[in-house]
C-alpha cells in the first residue's frame, strides 16, 4: 500500500440512470442542493407527500430539460434525496412537484402540476433585476440554484460587539442608496451599501441592521397607484420567499448570479470598518398568503406541516398577510434553527431581529403556550451562542410582551414603551416624568426582575414602522393617501406633534422649534441606558412627507436624499457628535442596572434624580422636567476625565434654570451639548467643552436637553 | 467569440492570454491550465483579459483558486479586464485575491 494513496469511495458511483442522467440515492443531510463528488446532492422534506420528482432547468429556460420522478429506496423515512451525476451546476435551475392528496379540510394542498421551490435553496434565480417586469405566465418564477461555498474571507470573524456598545441604524438596502444623489456605481444595492461605508464610520454607528435581504417579491400586490399612476411595490421586504437565499435584485451582481458573493464582501468590508450586521428576519409568515395566493414552495410542498391551519384547514393570520408560520411544530423548527446557523456560520451575521416575534411563541392552532422550543433551542444554540437575538415583541394577533417575552436570559426587545414614552415626553404631556426614570435607565421595570441588563432594551424613537424624526415633530396625524387605502392603513397612535402647523411651512419659530425636538430626540436616545437604534435618514431629516407607512414606495419618499447630507446640516453634526459623547462616556453603556445608591464610596449614588432643584426630583403629574447624574465612582471613564455626567431635559414651554448639584470642591462642570444653543454651538466636541462660569445653576431653554460633564480641574 | 487561452512561460512569470468567453465550461479548461503551473514554482501569474468578453462566476472562482493553490508568494495580476469583468470582481471581493491593472507590471 502506498502511504497517502487516497481510496476513491464507492459510495459515489452512480447506481442508476433516467433520461441518460445517472443517479443514485443521495444523503438526506444537509437539507438541499449540495455538491458533491461528481454531481449534486438533492435532498427535501415532506410528511404528506405520496411521491416526489426534481424538475431541472437551464438557467433562463422556459421548460425544464429533464424531470427525474424519486423511485421509493431514495426515500429516507419523510425525506427524498437523490445525486444527479454530470450537471452543469453553474447553469442549473432546479424545482420540485409533489404528489399527494388535496383535502383542504385536512389541510392538505398538493397539486403535482406546480413546481416548487426548494425551502433551502442558498440561490433564487428568476427575479434576477430588481423592479424588472417578470413574465407573469412563468408557471416557475422563483427557482433554486446553487451556491458555491468558497468566499475567501481573509479571516473575518464575527465582531462580537458588547451588546451594550451597539449603535444601531435601521436601514433599507435599496433605499440607503437609491436617489441619484447617491452618487454610486450601483444604486440601491450591496455594492451602493459597500461605497458608503465612509459615511457609517463618519456617523458613528457600529452596527447597521438591514430590513429584510431573504429573497422577496418585489411585485407581490403590486399595483398602481390610482391618483398618479405610480407603480407601488413590495417595497420593504416583509413577505419571504427563500430563507436561505439574499435577494438578487439587491445585488449590483445578480444579473451574473453572484449575490452570494456580493453580500459576504459586503459583510467583509462592514467588519473590517468595526460595524457589525444585524438581520431583519420573517419567520411569521411567507409569502404564499392564503389560499388565494401563489404556490412557490410550503403550500405545495408539506401545507399541514408548515403552516398554522384552523380545524377547517384555513389559514390562521396572525401576521396580518394572510398565512401564519408554523414555527412551533418540530419540522419548521428545525428549518429556522437551519436558517439562522445558515447565516450565522456562511455570512457571518452578527444578529437577528426578529419581525413580529410573539407569533413565535404560538402553537400550531395559534394558542399562546407556556413552554416555548423555538425560542429556548435559539437563545441556547451553539452556533448562535454570540449573536444578537432581538424580538419585535408583538404580532398582529393581540400578543403584546414588551417586557415580558420569553427571554431565556438572552432575547432583547424592540421596547415600544421606550418609544411610547419619549415621544409623550418630548410633545410635553403630563406624567411623563415618572416612566421617563425607568426608560432613561434601560427599563429595569420591565427587565430587572428577570435578571436582564439593560441591554435587553432596544431603545427606539422611530424605526421604519412609522413616522420618520423629522414627521415625528411635523405632524399630527398621518398621511398615507399616496398608499392608494384611503388612509386607512398605518397607526393612528402616533404620539407626535407638529410644533404648531401641520407639515410644511416657512415659520422660522416652528422650524427652529421642530429643529431642536429633533436635537432633543437623538439626545435622549443616545443618553438612555440599553442598545440605541436610529432610523436611516433621521440623522439628516429625513421626511416621508407625513406618510407613516411606506411599504410600497421605490420612489424618493423611502430613498435617502444624500443631498441633506452636509456639515451645514445642524441635525447631522449633532447626531454625529452625539454618537461620539456615548462611545466616549462608557457610563452610559452600563452592563448593569443602577443601584441609585452609592456603591463605591465616592459621596455620590451612580444614579441621582433631580429637577429645577437639584436633589429634588419633581415626580408630579404636572411635571414637564427632569434631570439625572451619573457619577463614574468605578473609575470605568474610558479615554475621557468625565467622571460625571448631568443631563437637564426641560420640556415646558418656558425657560427654567436648573440647580446643579455640587461637585467635589477639585471638579468643574462643562458644556457638552445644549438643543437649544444657537446653530454651531448644539454639541461639542470631547475634551472641547466649554467651561461654565456658574457652577450652581444651568439655564435650560424651552423644550431643550443640557448635557454637562463634570471633570476635576487640570 | 468562444474561449480560448494561450500560455507563456518566461523565467519565474507564468502569462495566459484569454479571449472570448469564459462560461462554466471554459472555466473548467482554465482551472486545468491553472492546476498545471503549481508545480512550475513561477513567481507571478499574469493573466492578459484585454480580449476577454465575459467571465462568468466559475471563471472568477479559478481566479480565487489560482491565489490559494499558488500561495501567497505568487502574485497573481489581472490585465486589461474589461469594465464589466473589473466590476464583477470588484463587487464580489475577488479583488483581493488578484491585482487588477491596466497594462502589465514591469
Amino acid at each position: 500500500m502506498h502511504a497517502g494513496k487516497i481510496i476513491e469511495p464507492i459510495d459515489i458511483q452512480p447506481t442508476h440512470g433516467y433520461g441518460g442522467y445517472k443517479l443514485r440515492c443521495g444523503t438526506p443531510f444537509p437539507f438541499g442542493a449540495t455538491l458533491v463528488p461528481g454531481g449534486v446532492n438533492f435532498s427535501i422534506y415532506s410528511s404528506n407527500a405520496q411521491s416526489c420528482t426534481l424538475v431541472l432547468f437551464e438557467r433562463h429556460a422556459a421548460e425544464p430539460f429533464i424531470e427525474i420522478p424519486l423511485p421509493d429506496e431514495f426515500r429516507l423515512g419523510h425525506v427524498y434525496c437523490v445525486i444527479v451525476f454530470n450537471l452543469d451546476y453553474e447553469n442549473l435551475e432546479y424545482g420540485y412537484r409533489m404528489e399527494g392528496p388535496y383535502d383542504e379540510q385536512a389541510g392538505h394542498r398538493f397539486d403535482a402540476d406546480r413546481i416548487l421551490l426548494d425551502p433551502y435553496a442558498k440561490i433564487i434565480g428568476g427575479r434576477d433585476l430588481w423592479g424588472h417586469p417578470p413574465n407573469w405566465d412563468n408557471p416557475y418564477p422563483h427557482r433554486g440554484r446553487i451556491a458555491l461555498d468558497d468566499f475567501d474571507w481573509e479571516g473575518d470573524r464575527p465582531l462580537e460587539i458588547p451588546p451594550q456598545d451597539l449603535i444601531v441604524y435601521e436601514m433599507h438596502t435599496r433605499g440607503f442608496t437609491a436617489h441619484p444623489s447617491a452618487e454610486v456605481g450601483h444604486p440601491g444595492t450591496f455594492a451602493g451599501i459597500m461605497d458608503k461605508i465612509p459615511y457609517l464610520k463618519e456617523l458613528g454607528v457600529n452596527c447597521i441592521e438591514l430590513m429584510p435581504i431573504f429573497e422577496f417579491d418585489e411585485f407581490e400586490n403590486s399595483r398602481t397607484q390610482p391618483e398618479t399612476g405610480e407603480t407601488l411595490y413590495n417595497y420593504w421586504g416583509y413577505s419571504t420567499v427563500g430563507f436561505f437565499a439574499p435577494k438578487a435584485g439587491y445585488a449590483a451582481t445578480g444579473r451574473f448570479g453572484m449575490q452570494v458573493d456580493e453580500l459576504k464582501n459586503l459583510i467583509k468590508q462592514l467588519h473590517r470598518e468595526g460595524i457589525a450586521v444585524i438581520l431583519d428576519v420573517v419567520f411569521n409568515h411567507t409569502a404564499e398568503g392564503n389560499e388565494k395566493g401563489p404556490y412557490i414552495s410550503f403550500r405545495g410542498l408539506d401545507n399541514q406541516t408548515y403552516y398554522m391551519l384552523t380545524p377547517q384547514g384555513e389559514y390562521y393570520n396572525f401576521s396580518g398577510t394572510g398565512n401564519t408560520l408554523n414555527c412551533n411544530h418540530p419540522v419548521v423548527r428545525h428549518m429556522v434553527l437551519d436558517c439562522l446557523r445558515y447565516w450565522a456560520s456562511a455570512y457571518h451575521v452578527d444578529g437577528f431581529r426578529f419581525d413580529l416575534a410573539s407569533i413565535l411563541g404560538r402553537d400550531p392552532r395559534g394558542g399562546p403556550m407556556a413552554n416555548l422550543p423555538l425560542l429556548e433551542s435559539l437563545a441556547f444554540d451553539p452556533v448562535l451562542a454570540k449573536c444578537q437575538l432581538i424580538a419585535e415583541a408583538w404580532d398582529a394577533g393581540g400578543l403584546y410582551q414588551v417586557g415580558s417575552f420569553p427571554n431565556y436570559g438572552r432575547w432583547q426587545e424592540w421596547n415600544g414603551k421606550y418609544r411610547d414614552c419619549i415621544r409623550k415626553f418630548l410633545k410635553g404631556d403630563m406624567g411623563q416624568v415618572g416612566e421617563m426614570a425607568q426608560r432613561l435607565q434601560g427599563s429595569p421595570d420591565l427587565y430587572q426582575a428577570a435578571r436582564r441588563p439593560p441591554s435587553a432594551s432596544v431603545n427606539f424613537i422611530t424605526a421604519h414602522d412609522g413616522f420618520t424624526l423629522a414627521d415625528l415633530v411635523s405632524f399630527n396625524d398621518k398621511h398615507n393617501e399616496a398608499n392608494g387605502e384611503n388612509n386607512g392603513d398605518g397607526a393612528n397612535d402616533n404620539n407626535s406633534w407638529n410644533c404648531g402647523v401641520e407639515g410644511w411651512t416657512e415659520d422660522q419659530d416652528i422650524l427652529a422649534l421642530r429643529g431642536r425636538q429633533m436635537r432633543n430626540a437623538i439626545a435622549l436616545l443616545m443618553l438612555s441606558q440599553g442598545v440605541p437604534m436610529i432610523l436611516m435618514g433621521d440623522e439628516v431629516g429625513r421626511s416621508q412627507r407625513g406618510n407613516n407607512n411606506t411599504y410600497c414606495h421605490d420612489s424618493e419618499l423611502n430613498w435617502l436624499d444624500w443631498s441633506l447630507v452636509s456639515d451645514d446640516n445642524e441635525l447631522f453634526r449633532f447626531c454625529k457628535g452625539m454618537i461620539a459623547f456615548r462611545k466616549a462616556h462608557p457610563m452610559l453603556r452600563r452592563p448593569a442596572f443602577f443601584s441609585n445608591r452609592d456603591e463605591t464610596g465616592s459621596g455620590y449614588p451612580d444614579i441621582s434624580w433631580h429637577s429645577v432643584q437639584a436633589w429634588n426630583a419633581d415626580w408630579s403629574g404636572t411635571s414637564r422636567t427632569l434631570a439625572f447624574m451619573l457619577c463614574d465612582g468605578r473609575g470605568e471613564a474610558g479615554g475621557t476625565q468625565d467622571e460625571f455626567v448631568y443631563v437637564a431635559m426641560n420640556m415646558h414651554w418656558e425657560s427654567h434654570g436648573f440647580e446643579l448639584p455640587g461637585l467635589p470642591a477639585s471638579h468643574d462642570w462643562y458644556l457638552a451639548a445644549d438643543t437649544g444653543a444657537r446653530s454651531g454651538a448644539c454639541i461639542h466636541a470631547p475634551g472641547r467643552e466649554p467651561r461654565l462660569e456658574d457652577p450652581s445653576v444651568v439655564a435650560v431653554g424651552d423644550r431643550s436637553v443640557v448635557v454637562l460633564v463634570g471633570r476635576a480641574r487640570p | 467569440m468562444s474561449y480560448d487561452a494561450t500560455l507563456n512561460l518566461t523565467d519565474d512569470t507564468a502569462r495566459i492570454r484569454l479571449m472570448g468567453e469564459l462560461d462554466y465550461q471554459a472555466a473548467l479548461q482554465f482551472q486545468t491550465l491553472v492546476e498545471g503551473l503549481v508545480k512550475e514554482e513561477i513567481g507571478r501569474l499574469v493573466l492578459l483579459a484585454q480580449e476577454l468578453e465575459y467571465m462568468a462566476s466559475a471563471g472568477l472562482r479559478v481566479l480565487v483558486f489560482a491565489k490559494q493553490k499558488m500561495g501567497p508568494k505568487v502574485d497573481v495580476y489581472v490585465v486589461g479586464a474589461r469594465e464589466m469583468v473589473r466590476e464583477t470582481i470588484e463587487k464580489a471581493g475577488f479583488d483581493h485575491s488578484v491585482y487588477l491593472v491596466d497594462t502589465e507590471p514591469a
